[in-house]
């Protein structure tokens, strides 16, 4: 499994991560940010494109 | 077999023990090595980095850690991924002098020479100096490194008197970092309103109206005719003729690309490195080399999702976005793949940018200075909205503060090219 931790002091919400790994990010009906906290290995690609396109850096991913 | 495979993809079979050499140990350069090893490439590779630093994350500089006593390299280091763990070598604090594309040799600052088997350029760009002669004196600042973030925030103290000379991002945000800070804030600029070029003139003046309500000055139609003081700035004159106190002088006027290094090494560099579809270098002659890439702010490409032109484009995610792409090529120059047709598939990204100033949160998509009318269509600016951006009946951008949904939900409409790719 890997392990999805977003900082959400950190996170602004700018919502590129669900572009990415929409089965994981989405943006809710008042624009803020909601994650699932694991995801199965063959995401890890995914996974790591939506870290890589957040502004704030917030999102941290680990193969747990 | 193995020779002629190498022959066939330029490799030479005499440098294959050197290494993928990436120039620049910076985000464009930590996704390009990335990017090779997600398509395959497991040979040895080697970052040449000026900065004393490991790849870090730049956005902050000018926001939280200008602000946060005490933050460093680690608030801001890219995580180094397990893919890059193994038979990878950091050369930091050397910059490179020269290229030589015959011998496959990069020169530093020391005279070593570092050999390649492949090179990417991922130099960026430096800020543009003073436009007028400094004569030596102290309290004259750019913003760029973490270096200079720390040099920075040391200065930037409650009731010092700062100006800020330009009003593009770098500027904008360190004048709302500094008038939190409650520093004594004024902006210098040519410009009309601040950010005109990337948001247009409504969203410009808007941003304008919210630095105003925390104490910032605009000094609009303007530039730095003097300076006073000895040893360190004291006070700066304008073309005006206003005379503003300044204990601080921020010079963000704008980015040079870093390619003097490579004045004689035959690629194009009239402005960064010109690069194919395969973020492959061309060269003066317009000939493509294989085996040279260049990534991140320093790479002049067309875009076909806006026209044929080349540029470069400064935006946060294209380092990223040109690191992926290339590490396909570079994987695919190693394996002996097609390249060519990998290259004229052709590299679309769609850049966005955000910014952070004061509770205004940016966010766009696409290219937005090429526009020559934008249009509110929803929102207010003066609480979230969104603006679209065209060039003739072309939608070319889209901007907003705040409405996250909304903004995001423009992503798709950039997909179809102008023109026939």
């Amino acid at each position: 499994m890997i392990k999805i931790d977003v900082d959400m002091d950190k996170c602004q919400h700018y919502g590129q991560c669900v572009f990415e790994a929409p089965e994981v990010f989405q943006l809710n009906a008042d624009d803020k940010l909601e994650y699932q906290a694991e995801a199965p290995d063959e995401m890890l690609a995914d996974l790591e494109a939506a870290a890589d396109v957040c502004p704030m850096q917030a999102i941290l991913i680990t193969k747990a | 077999m193995a020779d002629s495979a190498a022959e066939m993809s330029g490799v030479d079979a005499a440098a294959t023990d050197a290494p993928l050499l990436i120039v620049g140990a910076s985000m464009a350069g930590l996704r390009t090595a990335e990017g090779a090893r997600r398509a395959g490439y497991t040979g040895p590779i080697t970052f040449l980095g000026a900065e004393a630093h490991a790849p870090y994350n730049r956005p902050p500089l000018s926001k939280e850690l200008l602000q946060t006593e005490g933050q460093g390299h680690a608030d801001v280091a890219f995580p180094i991924r397990s893919a890059l763990e193994e038979g990878v070598t950091w050369v930091l604090g050397r910059s490179a002098v020269s290229l030589d594309t015959a011998r496959k040799v990069v020169v530093d600052d020391v005279g070593d020479e570092h050999p390649y088997s492949a090179l990417v350029i991922a130099t960026g760009l430096r800020p543009k100096p003073l436009p007028i002669d400094d004569h030596g004196l102290g309290g004259i600042h750019v913003l760029r490194t973490l270096d200079d973030a720390v040099a920075l925030r040391e200065v930037l103290r409650p009731g010092a008197n700062v100006v800020i000379l330009g009003s593009g991002f770098v500027g904008c945000e360190i004048a709302a970092t500094a008038a939190k800070n409650g520093a004594t804030v004024s902006v210098v600029t040519q410009s009309r309103v601040p950010l005109l070029r990337a948001v247009g003139p409504l969203l410009g003046a808007e941003l304008r109206r919210r630095h105003e309500e925390h104490g910032v000055r605009f000094f609009t139609g303007e530039s730095l005719f003097g300076l006073v003081g000895d040893p360190s700035v004291e006070r700066v004159i304008l073309t005006s003729g206003v005379m503003l106190e300044c204990d601080v002088l921020v010079v963000a006027v704008g980015s040079d690309p870093n390619t003097e290094w490579l004045g004689s090494s035959g690629l194009d560099v009239s402005d960064g490195v010109l690069v194919d579809g395969g973020l492959r270098a061309v060269g003066v002659d317009g000939v493509v080399r294989p085996d040279v890439f260049a990534v991140g702010d320093v790479a002049r490409y067309p875009n076909p999702l806006f026209d044929d032109v080349a540029r470069r484009v400064e935006h946060w995610n294209l380092p990223t976005e040109t690191g992926k792409r290339a590490g396909q090529l570079i994987a695919a120059h190693y394996a002996g793949d097609d390249c060519e047709t990998l290259a004229s598939a052709g590299f679309a990204p769609l850049p966005s940018f955000w910014s952070d100033q004061y509770d205004a949160h940016l966010l766009a998509f696409g290219m937005t200075y090429l526009a020559d009318r934008s249009e509110l269509v929803a929102g207010s600016p003066d609480d979230e909205c969104v603006v679209e951006f065209y060039r003739g009946d072309s939608l070319v951008g889209v901007c907003g503060i705040g409405m996250r949904s909304a903004v995001q939900a423009y992503r798709t409409r950039f997909a179809a090219p102008a023109a026939a790719v």
